[in-house]
């Protein structure tokens, strides 16, 4: 377990620099803008006098050149401080403790499905490589794949909130439904479906597809060909041998795929009108907040860090004859 | 065994439907003449029900044929572009990255390595907010999310023809080493990433809708993207303001990856068993 923690350690420090990257790539980036947050929250209120508008720029280091207001940022950062949000008027830290969770059960559910789902009906169209299951799987993942995930959220919405009833249409659960415990688990598991349908239908295609090809590649090899041999029956070949060895490019790609995830989440936010952590992208874009866009930004490649990492440790559980140095020797 | 492109049916599909949209994409102002967003009938025809507006018309009354035809041109021309300068960056930093070598290499890779952890819908976002909406920004912000992969790719291959006979030659003759690099080595190292080429473009096409559905695609042109998100206002009315541009964005969507995986096969010659 130490080991275990050593390892994780070692690698979040390993990835600092490359943080260090997006934070001053992302900060340049936004701060060239024409306009900051005090001009979007002084026409908000209507205008407001030169002298409050410094004040304002002091206060929260929007001032000075480039290269005084990148320190000051940084400064904060180093500090744990993610800075104050201009358009909601409140400090970072908090507003993205208070979305993250809803985008998290998103994507994770999102995620959980499309693996579970996608590994076991790649194994069903890769244990006989040209038979008409695999081709009607095959086929179905590919038009699947190239369903735009906002377009397919919004039909699910006609189809099974407006037209049928039976789900509801936006949010993330009831309002001030004063439910507690189980009954607002289940409230917002209902509200939850569409959207992780939505956003994991992509996925759930994209791991067929790769299970699928791990599999049929299987078939020729050496050690399906030994497993036979042995007389083992066909059932544990297929499982044992051929699909565990397909499922590790398929956790590969989920590590690769969690960035690409994250964009999506924010579209089907919007659609469904999950106040999650895409949604607090675009209110930062519209409130012109840079500040709360880079915490955003900055965060969201976090994750996709520690994504990646949770990868790279089952990869070395999954694959003995990877050294990652956790879980083994 | 190898079968050549033209005798697959799924390529033959895809390349039809591909080509009828390019066809649109570019004879758009022919076919629908005239403004997109004028005012062509009563709002809210249903489609097929006046021979004169097949499709119907939205809110506005706008002729929802001709906004899909022109949509199409956005879409195409946003695809292929933004595929297209991803592809050359990606290419051009992969390339000098494999062959510099040392630090240089170590610092590209690590600037490949930051764009890869942030979501590219995310910078996109951000890329579009601060330079506002417009074509040109829309293509170089898709870029932005979609060049590392070719730099990878491209950075593997020079890593691997970097030591060749016809390098050691290229010097001997006295070739600057940029030369070598772009001119000898970068052309040998396109066929991996053109064999991701479709992938690319049909994520373009993707990201592209996704965009202009938030509202921030060009406002001065017709989007798919755009005419779904303001069909979502008649969902339970008109929900076929919505359904008909996301079925033209599937079609697009498919079609290049039928066409790209067909040609990525019978060129590799990979084929499915």
């Amino acid at each position: 377990m130490a080991r275990l923690g050593r390892v994780v350690l070692v690698r979040l420090a390993g990835s600092l620099p490359v943080l260090l990257i997006v934070l001053v790539g992302v900060f340049v980036l936004l701060d060239s803008a024409g306009g900051d947050a005090v001009d979007a929250y002084l026409l908000s209120m209507g205008g407001g006098d030169a002298q409050m508008a410094a004040e304002l720029r002091a206060r929260y280091g929007l001032d000075g050149s480039v290269l005084n207001r990148l320190l000051f940022t940084l400064g904060q950062y180093a500090r744990g401080d993610l800075g104050w949000s201009i358009a909601l008027n409140r400090p970072i830290g908090p507003v993205i403790a208070e979305r993250l969770p809803n985008t998290l059960w998103l994507m994770g559910s999102a995620t959980a499905l499309s693996f579970l789902l996608g590994s076991a009906l790649g194994v069903l169209a890769g244990r006989r490589p040209g038979s008409v299951l695999d081709r009607v799987l095959s086929g179905g993942s590919l038009f699947l794949y190239s369903i735009p995930s906002f377009w397919l959220g919004l039909v699910l919405a006609v189809v099974f909130a407006v037209q049928l009833r039976w789900l509801p249409v936006s949010g993330i659960e009831t309002i001030a439904s004063g439910k507690a415990g189980l009954a607002r688990a289940a409230d917002i598991a209902r509200h939850l479906v569409l959207p992780v349908a939505a956003l994991g239908m992509i996925y759930l295609a994209l791991f067929l597809r790769i299970m699928r090809s791990g599999m049929a590649e299987a078939w020729g090899q050496d050690f399906t060909l030994a497993a036979r041999a042995r007389g083992l029956p066909d059932w544990r070949i297929t499982l044992n041998h051929a699909a565990r060895n397909a499922l590790l490019p398929l956790v590969t790609m989920l590590g690769l795929q969690s960035a690409a995830m994250l964009g999506g989440s924010v579209v089907i936010e919007s659609v469904f009108a999950i106040p999650g952590f895409g949604r607090l992208a675009q209110e930062a874009v519209a409130g012109r907040d840079a500040p709360l866009l880079l915490a955003v930004i900055l965060t969201s490649a976090l994750m996709v860090v520690i994504a990646n990492l949770l990868v790279d440790l089952a990869y070395g559980w999954l694959d003995p004859r990877v050294g990652s140095g956790a879980g083994h020797d | 065994m190898t079968r050549p492109f033209l005798r697959r049916p799924e390529a033959l599909l895809g390349g039809a439907i591909l080509l009828a949209l390019i066809l649109i994409a570019g004879l758009a102002p022919l076919i629908a003449p005239g403004d997109p967003l004028a005012i062509a009938g009563r709002p809210l025809i249903p489609p097929f029900t006046d021979a004169g507006l097949p499709l119907g018309t939205d809110r506005l009354g706008r002729d929802l044929l001709a906004e899909l035809i022109h949509g199409a041109r956005t879409s195409v021309a946003v695809g292929l572009s933004a595929a297209l300068v991803a592809v050359f960056a990606g290419m051009t930093v992969g390339t000098a990255a494999g062959f510099a070598g040392g630090a240089i290499e170590a610092a590209l890779m690590r600037i490949v390595d930051a764009f890869q952890i942030v979501p590219g819908f995310l910078l996109a976002l951000a890329f579009v907010s601060v330079m506002g909406p417009s074509l040109w920004v829309v293509v170089l912000a898709i870029a932005l999310g979609a060049w590392t992969g070719p730099a990878r790719l491209a950075r593997a291959r020079v890593l691997s023809l970097r030591e060749s006979d016809f390098v050691a030659a290229a010097k001997v003759m006295g070739m600057s080493p940029a030369e070598i690099a772009f001119r000898q080595i970068m052309p040998l190292a396109l066929p991996p990433v053109l064999a991701v080429a479709s992938v690319i473009v049909a994520a373009a096409v993707l990201t592209e809708a996704a965009l202009s559905f938030l509202g921030l695609g060009d406002p001065n042109s017709v989007t798919w993207g755009a005419m779904i998100a303001e069909g979502r206002n008649q969902l339970r009315s008109a929900a076929y303001l919505s359904i008909i541009p996301g079925i033209a964005l599937v079609l697009t969507v498919i079609s290049t990856y039928l066409v790209g995986e067909a040609l990525t096969d019978s060129l590799t010659g990979r084929d499915k068993r």
